[in-house]
């Protein structure tokens, strides 16, 4: 047994470490959305958002300086702020062949005789001989250091101005409206006919199963046509009833599979002692089977909750992708085509259609892990 | 009509009906069909029992055929027809070897190939890697926790905090995409990285190694759990050194489980849609079947090639199929 111990003492910091780094990669790229989606459009253009929490320096895009005019010792001043805030202004200049011309306190000489002197705190004083009324006065480009900041703009923005998120609240709705349904239904199906497929006696039930487990892998690319064409003939066309129903027998084989697998391992001597006692089939699956399945319900309905929430493809094409019916999958293909600079617009949608499944995921997460655990190992 | 109020109703119905549909069947087959009484009672409950298994499978059976079952059928049949020449004709092969020819589609199978190789692959052996660090240590399940959160992003979702880790700014900025902040940092040039071949691909499969990890953790996690502690123990005894431990006694023991995830990564991989439309619409080569497929059926309405090219993702997939029914089979028995 020294060799126990040995292989811990020297392999446990290792070991941590490792585990360290693994966790930090995997965690690494979801941060930088988070933290991106609390960052102005500016900042996050201007400086990666590992570097948020600290001061940063970055040239800004250059400011004109604009002021009333006043009456000076040899002819006319403009005083005035270039940023309001708490900036520090590090380099600044009046051209942009060289932006970082001049220290803070320095004066520069400008065409017409005209003087700039730009401080430290960006207060500014603009010296000319002449009057500058009707003339175009000069551009400052600063180099500026400011503390970190971080806003809830982007999500004001995002989620009450129409035009900049373009409608993601409108399809947070629609994503609700076609998830909650598309979860519900399937359930009760499933659970009826996992019951018979786990304790009731009939010809050609394995041979039933062995389709289930067929079916569980025939990809849902097979079905857009053929159901296209089906929903249209019967009336339906797109729309929301197509999705759920689409979404509910696309989810048949894996809730059918789960239930009945959990179904199976209930103990014989309940449900037999339940037919003794004359309950029926109906009665036993209803108030015995029903409460003890629950947990492989909840991990089913996390799966396909996370499934219907996360579906790009179904909703695609069984809903519609005009804007009205767009769901957030959709819109956010939308924005990454149309606004794929706007990185701040970008993070906070995503932060938002992320967010309902991350929280049902940490919230639920033995049962998921639960459900993963019956439908994998055998 | 507001469609959260006829989600509401839809609900409603779809459980009610459910219900409704289940408690009445039985009770008509009880009460009218084979009532458990009078001369024929005994006869009438084995008639009773034999048609109640059908009247609980009956929806699901309903909703099974009609939504996975025909549409195989009915796209084999799409695939051997042209939409195009005034109502459906039939073409035979036509559509397949108009696909065969394209080279977007060559290159689709070639890289979806590439993916079925090195996703599974990856995800499994950083599962199987995270799997083995975390079992041991005080904070293993917070940080198995964190590794398997992708899980629970969508693929748009991770599209989109993925673009962000490749964004490219030119050169002399800052760079705000961490893989060019680190580039430039070692003194090297910003790369627009989705539009590098062949490695743009690598890159969108990373993002889906990303996502898969977890499952694999989580899975193999457990298996790692369930093996014996003897024979672990046994080798420590003959004085295995820790990777001998690991790989001669610990692998071959979860080699099924290994396989099963595996396949279930592979069937993943096969139906990849998302990340591709998202990051790089399969420009660049970087097109994969399903992509290749929605770009058929959507985009140009060509059925017969797009349903052709549905076929050849059930043909890969199929496979997978016959052998997890092969595997059920042998463990109902």
């Amino acid at each position: 047994m020294d060799n126990i111990a040995g292989t811990k003492s020297s392999l446990t910091w290792a070991v941590h470490i490792s585990v360290v780094i693994l966790v930090a990669l995997w965690l690494f790229p979801t941060v930088g959305l988070f933290v991106s989606s609390f960052r102005t459009g500016d900042q996050i253009a201007s400086s990666g958002w590992w570097k948020a929490l600290s001061t940063q320096e970055a040239q800004m895009s250059p400011i004109r300086v604009a002021g009333e005019e006043a009456p000076g010792a040899d002819g006319f001043l403009i005083e005035g702020t270039l940023v309001q805030g708490d900036t520090t202004v590090s380099a600044w200049g009046t051209s942009s062949r060289e932006p970082e011309a001049y220290a803070p306190g320095e004066t520069a000489d400008l065409r017409d005789g005209q003087t700039l002197t730009v401080e430290a705190d960006s207060t500014y004083v603009l010296t000319s001989p002449e009057t500058t009324e009707g003339t175009r006065l000069p551009r400052v480009f600063l180099t500026a250091s400011s503390p970190p900041e971080f806003t809830l703009g982007n999500y004001e923005e995002v989620l009450t101005s129409g035009t900049a998120g373009a409608g993601i609240l409108q399809s947070f709705i629609n994503t609700l409206t076609v998830s909650i349904p598309a979860t519900i239904i399937p359930i009760l199906v499933a659970a009826f006919a996992a019951y018979a497929l786990a304790w009731m006696e009939f010809p050609g039930r394995a041979l039933l199963i062995a389709a289930i487990v067929g079916l569980l892998v025939v990809p849902l690319q097979l079905a857009l046509i053929p159901l296209l064409q089906f929903h249209n003939a019967i009336g339906i066309g797109k729309g929301y009833l197509g999705v759920w129903m689409a979404h509910t027998g696309f989810g048949l084989p894996l809730a059918i599979y789960l239930l009945r697998n959990y179904m199976v391992g209930l103990p014989r001597d309940i449900i037999e002692n339940a037919k003794v006692d004359g309950a029926s089939d109906f009665q036993i699956f209803v108030k015995i089977i029903l409460p003890l399945s629950f947990p492989a319900l909840a991990s089913f309905a996390i799966f396909q909750f996370l499934w219907t929430w996360n579906d790009l493809l179904v909703a695609l094409v069984f809903l519609g992708a005009d804007d009205e019916s767009l769901v957030l999958t959709g819109r956010l293909v939308n924005l990454l085509g149309s606004r794929g600079g706007e990185w701040e617009i970008l993070a906070t949608s995503a932060f938002i259609s992320i967010a309902v499944p991350l929280v049902v995921f940490f919230a639920m997460q033995r049962y998921l892990v639960r459900g993963l655990l019956a439908g994998s190992v055998k | 009509m507001n469609p959260a109020v006829l989600g509401l109703i839809t609900i409603i119905l779809g459980v009610g009906g459910c219900v409704g549909y289940f408690w009445a069947s039985n009770f008509v087959l009880d009460r009218f069909l084979f009532p458990a009484s009078g001369p024929n009672a005994g006869r009438n409950i084995n008639r009773a029992n034999a048609i109640r298994p059908w009247l609980f499978l009956a929806p699901a059976l309903l909703a099974l055929g009609l939504y996975l079952a025909y549409p195989v059928v009915a796209t084999f049949w799409l695939s051997l027809h042209d939409r195009a020449a005034g109502g459906n004709v039939f073409v035979g092969l036509d559509n397949y070897s108009q696909m065969l020819g394209e080279a977007k589609f060559r290159e689709a199978i070639f890289n979806n190939m590439m993916w079925l190789i090195v996703v599974p692959a990856a995800s499994t052996a950083f599962g199987l890697l995270a799997a083995q660090l975390t079992d041991r240590i005080g904070w293993g399940s917070l940080a198995k926790s964190l590794i398997f959160m992708p899980m629970a992003i969508s693929f748009v979702g991770a599209s989109v905090i993925w673009k962000l880790i490749y964004d490219a700014r030119p050169e002399g900025t800052d760079q705000i995409g961490v893989l060019n902040a680190v580039v430039t940092f070692f003194g090297g040039e910003p790369q627009q990285w989705l539009t590098i071949q062949p490695w743009n691909n690598l890159m969108l499969m990373i993002v889906l190694i990303w996502i898969q990890t977890g499952f694999a953790m989580v899975i193999l996690g457990a298996a790692l759990r369930g093996i014996p502690e003897e024979t672990v123990e046994a080798a420590i005894l003959d004085g295995a050194s820790p990777w001998q431990i690991f790989f001669k006694i610990k692998v071959p023991q979860i080699m099924p489980t290994i396989v099963v995830v595996w396949t279930t990564i592979t069937l993943v991989v096969l139906k990849v849609f998302d990340i591709v439309l998202a990051m790089t619409n399969g420009q660049w080569e970087t097109q994969v079947l399903a992509n290749y497929m929605y770009d058929k059926l959507f985009r140009s309405f060509d059925w017969g090639v797009g349903s052709a090219a549905a076929m050849i993702i059930m043909l890969l997939v199929s496979p997978i199929l016959v052998w997890n029914v092969y595997n059920a089979r042998k463990e109902m028995r």
